[in-house]
């Protein structure tokens, strides 16, 4: 396999765990604009497990999720208080606190980056995203997959049913925030330097518009999203400057033609 | 009494909306809760149910204090309702909306944990399916809940409403926007469940209707009890007739 071709799919196979990482707080109605952070906490964490504590690149990308999920779980309580935009407006400043803060910490290089030379190569990539991808469809098909979608669709309602609304919605923010943070380590580990700067608003907003464009109402969206927008720009290399023009353009004509995102519940074709 | 109104009181600003209510319900009893539009018979669902806190005054379900709990304790101490506007979840489909209230009987982690997806002979799944069949509605069960004809939503949150094997079950307008046919068709179905045993609280303004289900009625006007009588004792009470004056509700 060529290098080229090869870290395309790298991209990809992270790509579809970070789309999963923010359809999953999507999906319970929380529209989380700090994934980023999260994928910041999971590299960062990750990478100075392996540096400093020379721990095996595997159980460190493990052992970065891990500090993503608790610290996701932790956040979780204050940041759902919110609801709607004033719940995205709170992600966001929580990407901006957690980047600043990487920024200024010199024991993982602070602005001038961070260099992870333990390596994990695509395979085990691959399988990482492999295994997400049947978590998250197992998860759906499970009473955790329509509960979540009962409180997004309608949280008094879920809440007279018996369902933990608060609870749901916090499983499913921490979650996406392992994702997130699995998906990070990996990336810190296969190209081996990361740096702060690329975890900002700009990049959870991608993340956020791979699970948009393929759309929140089954498990297959997040993975066409994902792919869509890993290969696409790739795709239209051949164009050089205007490809991302391109990219711009396609992405508004499917927002505009398919709201709700390209792929839907059957059920919605039989309307 | 199964369940138990003490001194009820809510006030939404200034304007009190139930004042100084009680009442009880025995165990299996159909009880209707009628009276004029705005009386406040929705507000005491609500308040039942936790959706609202009370002012003052305590709600018992089998003796338990239940006034402070959040609605989903409630659900899961076997209090269930439907909604004068249909609630149920639109997009999931009609067999999910009803296996979603399955959980409030044993809720925990594992619970949530399990499958439910896996085809027909998933235990949840079929039982599911198994209740939409009894209601004849089984045809409907792939389809998404929201994209459903109103006659057929109110069916299927009735349905969803006894997935959670409630002991008391509160009916807001079962019978509004229903024809005739319909309405004796929903008859009989509240029939065969107070038959189980399930304790009926009934909000209704089909006075035909309520006289033929309930034995009892409690009649609200402004968030007062009025009257509190067997069904068919109600056209002598001058206090109702005043509250009905004019309307031709109780014709």
């Amino acid at each position: 396999m060529s290098g080229y071709l090869e870290s395309v799919l790298v991209l990809l196979a992270i790509n579809v765990i970070l789309a999963y990482a923010a359809f999953l707080p999507m999906v319970a109605g929380q529209l989380n604009l700090g994934v980023a952070a999260f994928v910041a906490i999971g590299a960062y964490s990750a990478g100075y497990c392996s540096n400093s504590f020379f721990v095996h690149p595997v159980p460190a990308a493990l052992a970065g999720s891990a500090v993503a999920g608790i610290i996701g779980w932790l956040v979780a309580f204050p940041i759902l208080r919110t609801r709607g935009i004033y719940l995205a407006l709170a992600t966001f400043a929580l990407n901006q606190v957690v980047q600043g803060t990487i920024l200024n910490l010199d024991v993982v290089g602070g602005a001038s980056g961070y260099p992870v030379p333990a390596h994990i190569g695509f395979a085990v990539v691959a399988a990482f995203s492999l295994a997400v991808i049947v978590l998250v469809f197992l998860a759906f098909r499970t009473r955790f997959g329509i509960s979540v979608t009962a409180v997004s669709d309608d949280e008094r309602a879920a809440d007279l049913m018996g369902l933990s609304v608060r609870g749901l919605q916090s499983a499913a923010f921490t979650a996406g925030a392992a994702l997130a943070g699995l998906a990070g380590a990996l990336y810190a580990h296969h190209f081996n330097y990361i740096e702060a700067q690329n975890y900002g608003v700009l990049f959870s907003i991608y993340i956020v518009l791979y699970v948009l464009l393929g759309g929140t109402q089954t498990v297959y969206g997040p993975l066409l999203g994902a792919a869509v927008f890993t290969l696409l720009p790739e795709l239209l290399r051949g164009s050089a400057a205007w490809r991302y023009v391109i990219f711009a353009c396609l992405i508004i004509a499917i927002m505009s033609l398919r709201p709700q995102g390209v792929i839907l519940k059957r059920s919605w074709f039989s309307k | 009494m199964v369940l138990e109104i003490r001194n009820l009181s809510k006030s939404f600003g200034g304007l009190k909306v139930i004042d100084d209510l009680s009442f009880g319900v025995a165990r299996g009893e159909r009880l209707a809760l009628i009276g004029p539009n705005g009386a406040g018979k929705t507000t005491v669902f609500n308040l039942i149910t936790g959706v609202y806190p009370a002012d003052s005054g305590g709600i018992f379900l089998e003796q338990t204090d239940i006034t402070g709990l959040p609605s989903r304790y409630r659900t899961r101490r076997g209090l269930a309702r439907t909604f004068q506007n249909i609630r149920l979840m639109a997009h999931l489909t009609v067999i999910e909306n009803v296996m979603i209230a399955q959980y409030a009987r044993a809720p925990s982690v594992r619970a949530m944990l399990q499958p439910v997806g896996f085809g027909r002979a998933n235990r949840w799944r079929a039982e599911a399916r198994a209740a939409l069949a009894e209601a004849g509605l089984e045809a409907y069960a792939g389809e998404a809940a929201g994209a459903l004809p109103y006659g057929i939503q109110k069916r299927v949150e009735l349905v969803r409403a006894l997935a959670a094997s409630p002991h008391v079950l509160l009916l807001d307008e079962p019978a509004a926007g229903l024809n005739p046919a319909e309405t004796e068709a929903l008859h009989q179905v509240l029939e065969a469940i107070a038959r189980r045993g399930v304790t009926l609280v009934v909000v209704e303004h089909d006075m035909q209707f309520v006289g033929r289900l309930c034995p009892r009625v409690v009649v609200l006007n402004f968030g007062c009890k009025i009257a509190e009588c067997a069904t068919g004792e109600i056209h002598a009470d001058a206090r109702v007739r005043e509250a009905y004056l004019g309307s031709e509700e109780l014709a």
